[in-house]
């Protein structure tokens, strides 16, 4: 509706708002939202064309803290308004921040469905593996056997593979990230903008007030370079503290080898992230770090594909049907196809 | 051959048959025809919920009531002059809805042995045959027969053929009623100009039918309607859940508002997005979401936006809406919300009317969560109070539910429709500027007690908003107890001042001061108004006005009610209008409550008036 013609260029402290943030001190959310108003501002999307829609949790404050336009919805309901807005405003930018709980549990049906249909939109899932603003619960992305205040004998349920669970949904655009890595997480969220369709990124949050160190084999130093493996297009898949490790595809199967003494890097596995099949392998690489013999977890790209998007064939229908029988007249569709005149 | 021709002022026909037996369009093509000669109409489908129930059995019939007249008509009629029965169910389930001396058309070929076990007849009787049906005056055909008969060497399968038979009742009824058969031929000519043999069937069936009229002896009388004398003008026919979508359609138009249309198909709403569909090309968008929630929520997406944001159901999807209705309220956002009531609670009686979702409606939130009530009360006011609905919404940025119900959603009549330039203006002006010095406050209230929309994409006004409690004016979260309260006071005032907005209650029959009045709301409208008329005729005090606002209530609605001695509240439901409204005005008003998923018949109301009046 709103053009403007030149982009007033704005930086990362316009992007931040009168409001104090309310984190935990020590909770990944924080970087996060750095990362976001590090990146957005290069964007080139004018500000107020900017749009955050959160559901209900600890991450869903998120656009409170975001000087753009911004709505804190229901739980887990993010999804299905940035649908409604996407679709009648196509030229918005719209993030939509989600939890764990919020995108997988009460609002997964939304989750999946926004993802086959394709809107333009980003979904940024902080996954905690825990309910947060509700004070400790495990969530659907809690580990087997999780031992919380709801499940003082371990949890029973088995957990959701997000990024899976993205790819069943056909999802156009799957990624994985960490708070811990500002650098990668700021080029996977440039890459999700950049992606044209449902761009889906998880983002592995810590949570240290109930779930802390969850992920701290993959985000700490110490274990980090063993067991993230870091995904580049067109490259081999390596990881290592010296980055002497590769993944090797043995038919379907993908195993880790020790590069060096006859395997070369050309001969291992050379991400292509518009391969949807090697891509639905990757992001079953979920072992637990802990098991002897795992693969390492990926971060970066999984899978991108281009493929119309629900708001651009909803405006062709318009623009079809209007081809065909002209713009709307009112007065004819009030009148309908036949009348009678009583005198 | 010499007949008769009687003239009537009113006729009321029931088509039933089996669902396979194409009742509904049988049904529909009199009315169309009838409503094109000029005749006032009201018409009432009736029809099974399973899509293909077991053939010949009484859960399978499908009915079709029709009530023309040269007279002004307000109600399907309560008792049929005419029962068309194509099977023995269709006579069973029919019969006690036909009045004494009324005129049965029996397809013989519907009462054999078969129909008659499945329609659980007791063995060895056919009640074409023994007698009970002595009080009537039967017309039986072998539509079967006849049907293929005429068809003989056309090439068609027997299949094909028997699907034609409804045209033969329909000739037949065309021929007893001097109808043309013009409107007929030319739907049929658009419905299967790409199937000329079927085109070719049907139109000689339809002939076959008139024709059996014109030559048999046994018809010794035709009959003529005249057209009515009801007000001039250009008149079309339409349907509630038609007349719900033109009215979101005009809404959109007249607002300059985009329309977004987010739904879950749902019975007896889902008609409303068919229509709504079809009229891309007047920049409508719809959205079939995954479920209820995503539906209203989209709409509240595309609201935020800046469109016009709406979202229909029946009760068991208004359930799940309630939380995302309840944000709506706190975003202070537009929004229509369309409630085609059916009977419930839960699933319940998916295909039949009821009036039980208005507690829902008027308090079915958490929290305190006011939303104007609107209701309509005829198939063509369906379209004037959704439009009042839109413009509710966008002018006090709310959102609003309005309350139609499976009876007149699929219920058709004459429409005295209106020119675009008659519609009442809906004026939209969104925010550009910033509202508090240097600063944009979303919830700065103007006279209306309504705040500022400005939507995404307008520079310098970018601001949040969200589901918990905010600080007067700056749109904050706030937790202030004291805060709390006013806020929760001062979004009740802003919906009770929309009463300053609105049109005063008037009666619609008799004074307004006296000893009886009939208050009713919603599909009620035609039952009360003919039981009202009918008793005033014969020398009774009683008055009728018709609530199309329950949420807020037109301002001078206590004073009419104790200008009364007495109020009577009919409901399809056990009572819920009357308890909101002896709530707000403690009036000892008394209630006649029918929840047999049916309308009233005038009748019942009539004898109610008389009884509380002896
Ligand atoms: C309808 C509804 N049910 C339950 C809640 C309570 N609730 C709020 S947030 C939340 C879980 C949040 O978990 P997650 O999405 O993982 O977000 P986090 O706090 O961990 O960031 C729950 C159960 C609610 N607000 N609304
Ligand atoms: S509870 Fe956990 S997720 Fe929520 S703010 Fe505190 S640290 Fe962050
Ligand atoms: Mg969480």
């Amino acid at each position: 509706m709103e053009n403007t013609p030149a982009i007033e260029k704005f930086t990362s402290k316009d992007l931040v708002t009168d409001q104090d943030v309310r984190w935990c001190p020590g909770c990944g959310d924080y970087s996060i939202l750095k990362q976001a108003q590090t990146v957005i501002p290069e964007l080139g999307i004018p500000r107020e064309n900017i749009v955050f829609i959160s559901g209900i949790g600890c991450s869903s404050r998120f656009p409170y803290y975001m000087e753009t336009y911004g709505m804190h919805s229901i739980h887990g309901r993010a999804t299905a308004i940035a649908s409604g807005l996407k679709a009648s405003r196509p030229e918005l930018s719209i993030w939509i921040v989600t939890g764990d709980g919020d995108g997988l549990s009460i609002g997964g049906n939304h989750t999946i469905h926004i993802l086959r249909r394709n809107f333009d939109v980003n979904i940024l899932l902080f996954n905690n593996e825990i309910y947060g603003l509700t004070k400790g619960q495990y969530s659907p992305t809690s580990e087997e056997g999780k031992v919380t205040k709801s499940t003082p004998m371990g949890s029973v349920d088995h957990p959701f593979n997000p990024v899976a669970l993205c790819m069943g949904a056909d999802a156009t655009f799957v990624a994985r990230s960490m708070d811990r890595d500002p650098k990668h997480l700021q080029s996977v969220l440039r890459r999700a903008h950049g992606h044209r369709g449902a761009s889906f990124v998880e983002i592995y949050q810590n949570c240290n007030v109930f779930n802390d160190g969850t992920f701290e084999a993959f985000t700490e130093k110490s274990s980090k370079k063993n067991e993230a493996l870091f995904m580049e297009q067109g490259k081999p898949l390596v990881f290592g503290e010296n980055m002497d490790k590769g993944i090797l595809l043995d038919g379907f199967k993908p195993v880790v080898v020790q590069t060096g003494n006859g395997i070369s890097l050309n001969d291992l596995w050379i991400h292509d992230e518009h391969d949807r099949v090697k891509a639905n392998i990757l992001s079953r690489f979920f072992d637990n770090p802990g098991m002897e013999h795992h693969l390492p977890r990926p971060f970066g790209v999984f899978y991108t594909e281009d493929r119309y998007c629900y708001e651009d064939r909803l405006e062709e229908q318009i623009a079809t049907m209007i081809q065909k029988k002209g713009e709307g007249d009112l007065d004819a569709l009030l009148k309908g196809r036949e009348t009678w005149t009583i005198n | 051959m010499e007949r008769q021709n009687e003239v009537l002022d009113n006729v009321i026909i029931k088509f039933a048959g089996d669902s396979g037996d194409g009742m509904q369009l049988t049904g529909t093509q009199f009315t169309n025809t009838a409503a094109l000669f000029g005749n006032d109409l009201s018409t009432f489908p009736d029809y099974p919920a399973e899509i293909r129930a077991p053939q010949g059995t009484l859960a399978g019939v499908s009915g079709y009531q029709l009530h023309f007249g040269s007279v002004e008509i307000f109600t399907p009629g309560d008792y049929c002059d005419v029962l068309v029965a194509m099977n023995v169910a269709a006579l069973k389930a029919n019969i006690k809805n036909l009045r004494k001396g009324g005129i049965i058309i029996a397809n013989t070929d519907g009462f054999d042995t078969k129909n008659l076990r499945l329609a659980g007849t007791e063995e060895g009787k056919n009640p074409l045959d023994d007698g009970s049906l002595e009080n009537y005056r039967v017309i039986r055909m072998d539509v079967t027969k006849m049907t293929r008969a005429s068809l003989e060497g056309s090439g068609l399968g027997v299949k094909e053929i028997d699907r034609a038979k409804n045209m033969f009742v329909l000739g037949f009824l065309y021929w007893m009623y001097n109808r043309s058969m013009d409107h007929t031929e030319k739907f049929l000519e658009e419905k299967f100009g790409n199937k000329p043999d079927i085109l070719k069937a049907n139109l000689s069936v339809l002939k076959a039918g008139y024709n059996f009229g014109e030559t048999s002896e046994e018809f010794t009388t035709r009959y003529s309607i005249n057209p009515a004398k009801i007000a001039p003008g250009e008149y079309r026919s339409v349907m509630g859940n038609q007349a719900v979508a033109l009215g979101l359609i005009a809404a959109s138009c007249k607002s300059g508002l985009p329309l977004f249309y987010g739904t879950y198909p749902i019975t007896p709403a889902s008609d409303i997005l068919h229509e709504v569909s079809k009229h891309k090309n007047f920049g409508v968008k719809t959205f079939q979401a995954e479920d209820e929630i995503a539906a209203v929520c989209s709409a509240i997406g595309a609201s935020f936006g800046g469109a016009l944001g709406v979202t229909a159901s029946s009760g068991p999807g208004i359930a799940p809406k309630g939380e995302a209705i309840g944000l709506a309220i706190m975003l202070e956002l537009p929004l229509v919300i369309v409630n085609v009531q059916r009977g419930g609670p839960s699933t319940g009686l998916p295909t039949k009317t009821e009036q039980s979702d208005l507690m829902q409606a008027v308090f079915g939130r958490n929290g305190e969560a006011p939303m104007p009530v609107l209701s309509a009360s005829t198939p063509s006011e369906c379209f004037s109070m959704t439009y009042e609905a839109c413009r509710i919404a966008l002018a006090h940025m709310t959102p609003v539910m309005l309350l139609t119900d499976g009876y007149i959603a699929n219920g058709a009549e004459p429409w005295l429709f209106p020119s675009s330039a008659d519609l009442p203006e809906i004026k939209v002006t969104f925010a550009r500027e910033k509202n508090a010095g240097d600063k944009f406050y979303p919830y700065k209230r103007d006279e209306k007690l309504s705040r500022p929309w400005a939507i995404p994409g307008t520079k310098d006004l970018e601001h949040r908003i969200g589901g918990i409690e905010k600080q007067h004016e700056t749109g904050n979260i706030s937790y202030d107890p004291a805060n709390h309260e006013f806020m929760v006071r001062l979004r009740d005032s802003k919906i009770e001042k929309i009463s300053d907005y609105i049109p005063e209650l008037k009666t619609e029959v008799g004074p307004e001061k006296g000893k009886l009045l009939v208050l009713g709301w919603g599909s009620t409208y035609g039952a009360i108004k003919s039981a009202v008329i009918r008793s005033r005729n014969k020398g009774y005090d009683v008055s009728h006005a018709h609530l199309r606002y329950i949420r807020p209530f037109p301002k001078n609605l206590g004073e009419l009610l104790y200008n009364f001695e007495q109020v009577l509240i009919p409901e399809m439901n056990t009572g819920q209008l009357i308890r909101i409204l002896r709530d707000k005005y403690l009036i000892p008003a008394v209630g006649l409550n029918k929840i047999q998923g049916l309308p009233f018949k005038a009748e019942e109301i009539q004898n109610k008036i008389e009884e509380l009046m002896k």
